[in-house]
């Protein structure tokens, strides 16, 4: 008996061994390409959407934040928002001063002296729709995903809210939502894009500073403004392959 | 809410997310990481002046994993989804992997060498015992009460393979929590390549001087003469620990301050504001360079042995302490500040409530009665002799 119970155990404890290795191996088959995903450029045929921001349009009216929260049904307290907008003063001495009083809707005033100021500016801030978003990247059940337009959303039915997207996310675009308890971000108006028309923020923009179009689109509104401006992009050096391009991005702005 | 603003911040960044549950969780895990470590000194390493503390530091490993998920768990927004990181990874995320870490060294490192190693004596307490523990005991053995020679051998062979495989493991599993945080680098103060080695060595600091202050407890509360030779070397390799990870943290501190980045100015302000008391006093100070002061002095000069064993008493539970506060400052300082560089925010701790205080307690103490239960069922000290081979 004492030989057959051996034998037993040695057949469960292989059998056991091979069952581990099989999955040990097809999980490690799959890290292994998930290791390269920051380096791997996306193949796209379709519609591949971004957003330009001219900086030297935008007079911080703060209507894109306030419209944004209407149409998305985002919370009014001051510590939510999908788009928002910043003041950036910079002083004589080069000192830099920020603000974004409840996300900038509503509107600023100057704090600082008109003597001491050597240049000022809004900055209007939402999600970059990165090429390579690291949100999407540490989301550990894929909840948060990029739509075949380029689009990163997150699925509400199916985020578990570990937070790790918030912190990963270099712009601080992203909030865990108080009502739904999932994350939550900026969509595009994916809900409005997909009907042929424009993110609310883009719509209000009462200076156009802000402009919707599709990047695989030659005659496109963006291609347009990316072809007319010297763009760049929010910290470039995360290479994240942000997609939304700004004009007047001075070295200061973070 | 917005006092506690000082400077710019992303208006989204003024709740921190992730809070004292996610501390303990690196905390935790890392205690079983080191406890098995110091267990397997004994068993592969042949350090055989350790053998009183083996199944203690196995089972204190047991406790401590058995709730290492459930901060987590409990710090979910949506914690009755938390099965789907099991059934649809998604495997670019470094956080996706962690339960199949965890599962694997729950049940084939620590589970299945315990029971190996504990096989003989549940099969002999199922007959030596009356009543329910009887049929507690038989249960335990999954059957396999097969006590010939040949079949304890190969307990044993098994056992010793699974140790092996452990050492591996209990790296990995806690390198890889070092990595979740490394690998963030929207996040200058978690992203760097040492995050998974420093953690892996504050991983030992932590288990080695929890087992030896469970060990003396232990004894304390048996009155039993503690086993000083014993005692000692863990000392020893407490020290080794320590000063291995010391160096580690000075060489990536040194490497901040020497390429000072541009997000140098800003970790500079954290490190010596907020940061200040829980990094240089506690985690530094008390945590390390204490530990290792009291340690190396006994190492190089003999000492009355009831001094060493208070100091020994002393120096575990301000090592504990401080690798709390490292846990602390990594996670939490790291969500201090703006990630435009700009500003930070504040963190109050809360006494009650999912997030607070009271409830990390809970979360540090249940392990401990969990320890204590398996102590109580499964005493190390109430195990039979060897037999003669």
């Amino acid at each position: 008996m004492g030989k057959d119970e051996v034998k037993s155990r040695r057949r469960f404890l292989s059998n056991a061994a091979m069952l581990a290795g099989g999955i040990f191996v097809s999980v490690s088959n799959n890290s292994i390409g998930a290791l390269l995903y920051a380096t791997e450029r996306k193949d796209t045929k379709g519609p591949w959407y971004g957003m330009g921001i001219d900086l030297e349009q935008c007079i911080g009216c703060g209507h894109c934040a306030n419209t944004c929260k209407s149409e998305n049904g985002v919370s009014r307290e001051p510590f939510y928002f999908r788009t928002w907008v910043e003041q950036y003063t910079i002083l004589n001495d080069g000192s830099v001063k920020i603000t974004s009083p409840n996300g900038g809707i509503d509107g600023f005033s100057q704090q600082v002296p008109d003597e001491d100021i050597f240049k000022s500016f809004f900055v209007p801030k939402m999600c970059n729709h990165c090429e390579k978003s690291p949100c999407v990247q540490v989301c550990p059940v894929g909840a948060t995903y990029d739509s075949p337009e380029g689009v990163v959303l997150v699925d509400d039915s199916y985020c578990i809210g570990c937070r790790y997207c918030v912190q990963a996310c270099p712009y601080g675009c992203r909030y865990i939502d108080p009502v739904k308890k999932v994350a939550d971000k900026c969509t595009l108006c994916y809900h409005r894009i997909m009907k042929g028309q424009l993110p609310a923020c883009v719509e209000v923009c009462p200076k156009g500073a802000k402009i919707f179009g599709d990047l695989n689109d030659p005659g496109s509104d963006l291609v347009r403004f990316k072809k007319e401006h010297a763009w760049q992009v929010l910290k470039p050096h995360m290479n994240t392959d942000s997609k939304v391009y700004y004009n007047g991005l001075r070295a200061e702005v973070r | 809410m917005l006092s506690k603003v000082d400077g710019f911040i992303y208006p989204n960044e003024i709740e921190l997310n992730w809070s004292v549950l996610i501390v303990l969780y690196p905390y935790i895990t890392g205690l079983v990481a080191g406890a098995f470590i110091l267990a397997s000194l004994e068993r592969v390493f042949k350090v055989k002046v350790l053998r009183p503390t083996y199944t203690i530091a196995l089972l204190t490993a047991l406790g401590f994993l058995l709730v290492a998920t459930m901060p987590l768990i409990s710090h979910l927004a949506q914690p009755q989804r938390f099965y789907e990181i099991m059934i649809t990874p998604h495997f670019t995320s470094a956080m996706a992997i962690f339960g199949f870490i965890y599962l694997w060294y729950l049940m084939v490192v620590l589970l299945l060498e315990i029971w190996l190693d504990y096989r003989r004596d549940l099969v002999l307490w199922s007959q030596e015992k009356t009543g329910v523990m009887k049929h507690v005991y038989k249960i335990l053995t999954l059957g396999v009460t097969d006590l010939s020679p040949k079949a304890l051998k190969w307990d044993d062979k098994l056992g010793y393979a699974i140790t092996v495989i452990g050492i591996p493991s209990a790296f990995l599993l806690h390198g890889y929590v070092g990595f979740i945080f490394g690998s963030v680098k929207a996040n200058p103060w978690w992203s760097t390549v040492l995050m998974p080695v420093i953690f892996i060595f504050s991983a030992m600091v932590s288990g080695i001087a929890l087992v030896m202050v469970v060990f003396m407890v232990v004894n304390y509360i048996r009155k039993k003469m503690i086993d000083m030779a014993c005692l000692d070397t863990i000392a020893k390799y407490l020290l080794i620990a320590l000063i291995l990870d010391f160096a580690l943290e000075g060489l990536d501190q040194v490497h901040r301050i020497y390429e000072a980045e541009e997000s140098f100015q800003i970790l500079d302000l954290l490190v010596k504001g907020k940061l200040t008391y829980t990094l240089f006093l506690f985690q530094w100070g008390l945590g390390m360079l204490v530990p290792i002061l009291v340690l190396a002095y006994f190492q190089m000069f003999k000492s009355k042995e009831r001094l060493r064993r208070i100091l020994y008493l002393i120096t575990g539970v301000l090592v504990l302490v401080g690798i709390f506060f490292m846990r602390w400052n990594v996670v939490v300082g790291g969500q201090l500040f703006s990630k435009s560089f700009y500003g930070f925010t504040a963190f109050k701790l809360q006494l009650i409530g999912p997030e607070g205080s009271l409830m990390a307690v809970v979360w540090l103490i249940v392990p401990l009665l969990i320890v204590a239960f398996l102590f109580w069922l499964l005493p190390p000290w109430k195990r039979h002799a060897e037999p003669e081979t």
